[in-house]
């Protein structure tokens, strides 16, 4: 028995050793396959697991639909640049500022979930939508009559990730290896998902994680459980918030601009689908579902060249067969696979449950 | 648990009712539709707050606590419609019950316990709650409240919707739970066999208690005869 026990731990070792070797090298070998631009796909991926992570606390977890999620997402990428910017002439250190923007957002998701700990289904999720159009149109609007947020015009010239006086925007050449800036950030982006996906993990099974599932379920009974049905609704709320609001902040300095033009209701909607495709509830249904979400759109731009090349001239633009392509995957995904490509345990039961004779 | 009095407005459903449940009692508390026996309950587990009144458990005044810290005070409700969380399944549920708790060895004893008096979710602890019939679900629900070992058990309607030989089964649990030392308030619309489980019972008309007294002097009386026992 022991020592099938200790096989297992070895080959689990080893299988970790395996997906370690393999997200260390995969920039690379995505930059001199692919090319450099699906290198900033994948980074661009990892912000939005991050944030499809947080949402899915909320959304899958706790079962609190909210539809203005990327809020939290602008208040980490707002907080970050105005802290980073020429634009006030402050340049605070990253790892001060990452914490700081998820606090700040984490203090915004309280700031939801506070006047709307009565509210459930559409009551809630059209509250939430318009939380996060106030936050947009603040955003927008916080130019006059104090300069804040300057506006539409957004912030520009925001500072790169500097740890330790090592700016990432630098390109290194380690024997023979050149790592870009985009690889750089990989690793920062890299590091901080897993961290989520950890923290999600610990959450899912503790006692906090539980109490979602019950108010999930039944609100009135999980408060006869002895659940504190407001505060473990607020944390939610503030946990997917804090996550949103990391990436939010990576995401600012990452592009080294941002404007309210990034923050629309499509992009919280964007993220709600990569949660429902993926799997609702289910960690790895939701990393999943939200690296095709980004790169499929990304692929289909090879469309437009491979129809000159065999048809002689594009007949359908890829950025309407992008849409075209969403729709369309939607609507098969709510047919054959309900619950998400990769389902959570529950969701998956109760599906299952519903055929019928049962 | 003594002097438990609620007394509310707003809409008045409850309009100022004096109740007491002493320990180890098990008492009922009967009425018609919308006399505003369910509203009285909800009060007293904190999960409404009277408008005027005061409730009292075990000497200290619990009026208006939320829910949530009277369930860790050892006062649980059995909510009407059960309330069970119908995705999860039996075994969830139980262990959602024990929330509260963190001593896992005798959580694990509990559950068997619960098992034990409960054969037939026993049977069926691996499947989902919402699966199970009525009369399963009310045994979960009860269990399920019992897990957070509680002194004083508040149960709504336990057999509302059930069939009269499931009801029956329902009773005889409630009786062994009362045996075992368990406080017991029981809002039934259902009054003959409410009477006939209970020891004590209050009778509830339009928000007010008309009557109180002895459940056997209570199912005697020809104003109850003739209200609730159809005679």
């Amino acid at each position: 028995m022991k020592s099938v026990a200790k096989n297992l731990t070895l080959s689990r070792t080893l299988l970790y050793a395996v997906i370690a070797i393999a997200l260390t090298a995969l920039p690379f070998v995505v930059d001199a396959t692919l090319g450099r631009a699906w290198v900033r796909i994948i980074d661009v991926a990892l912000l939005f697991v991050m944030l499809a992570l947080g949402l899915n606390i909320v959304v899958g977890f706790a079962g609190l639909l909210d539809l203005g999620y990327i809020a939290f997402f602008a208040v980490g990428a707002y907080a970050y640049a105005l802290l980073a910017s020429p634009h006030f002439g402050i340049h605070a250190s990253f790892l001060v500022l990452l914490p700081l923007g998820a606090l700040v957002a984490a203090a915004f998701g309280i700031l939801l979930g506070a006047p709307t700990l009565r509210l459930r289904g559409d009551y809630l999720a059209i509250v939430t939508l318009g939380f996060g159009e106030i936050i947009r149109i603040f955003l927008n609007n916080l130019n006059r009559p104090f300069n804040i947020t300057n506006g539409p015009q957004g912030i520009t010239l925001i500072d790169p990730i500097q740890i330790g006086g090592l700016s990432l925007a630098k390109t290194f050449h380690v024997s023979g290896l050149t790592i870009a800036p985009v690889h750089s950030y990989y690793f920062v982006f890299l590091l901080c998902t897993l961290g989520v996906i950890f923290v999600t993990h610990r959450l899912e099974n503790s006692r906090i994680g539980r109490a979602w599932v019950a108010i999930r379920e039944d609100e009135l009974a999980a408060s006869a459980m002895g659940i504190n049905t407001r505060n473990v609704k607020l944390l939610a709320f503030a946990m997917g918030a804090t996550f949103g609001g990391i990436s939010g902040g990576l995401f600012a300095s990452f592009q080294g601009f941002i404007s309210p033009e990034s923050f629309t209701l499509l992009d919280s909607i964007m993220v709600l689908c990569m949660v429902v495709l993926g799997g609702m509830g289910n960690v790895g249904g939701v990393v999943l579902g939200a690296i095709l979400l980004t790169a499929l759109p990304e692929a289909l731009r090879y469309m437009g060249p491979l129809q000159q090349r065999w048809l002689g001239q594009v007949i359908i633009d890829p950025s309407d067969l992008r849409m075209l392509m969403f729709g369309l995957a939607l609507v098969l995904m709510m047919l054959f696979r309900p619950a998400g490509l990769w389902p959570s345990k529950t969701r998956r039961r109760e599906l299952a449950t519903e055929k019928p004779g049962d | 648990m003594r002097g438990l009095k609620v007394a509310y407005g707003g809409i008045n459903a409850v309009k100022g009712i004096d109740l007491e449940v002493g320990a180890g009692e098990l008492v009922a508390l009967i009425g018609a539709n919308g006399a505003g026996k369910t509203t009285t309950l909800k009060a007293l587990s904190g999960l409404l707050k009277p408008a005027a009144g005061s409730v009292r458990y075990s000497g200290e005044d619990i009026t208006a606590k939320p829910a949530f810290e009277l369930v860790r005070r050892g006062l649980a409700l059995v909510p009407e419609g059960r309330g069970v969380f119908a995705r999860l399944t039996v075994e969830e549920n139980l262990a959602m019950g024990a929330y509260i708790r963190d001593d896992h060895a005798a959580i694990a004893a509990d559950r068997e316990h619960a098992y034990a008096t409960f054969p037939r979710l026993a049977e069926r602890r691996a499947q989902l709650a919402g699966t199970l019939s009525g009369g399963e679900q009310q045994m979960l629900a009860i269990a399920r409240a019992l897990m957070c070992k509680p002194r004083l058990l508040l149960l709504d309607e336990p057999s509302m919707g059930l069939a009269p030989l499931v009801v029956q089964t329902i009773f005889e649990t409630i009786r062994k739970v009362a045996r075992e030392g368990v406080t017991l308030l029981l809002i039934e619309q259902n009054a003959r066999l409410a009477l006939q489980t209970c020891g004590r019972g209050y009778v509830m008309e339009s928000g007010l208690i008309t009557l109180a007294g002895d459940a056997r002097a209570l199912l005697d009386d020809p104003q109850v005869r003739r209200a609730y026992l159809g005679e």
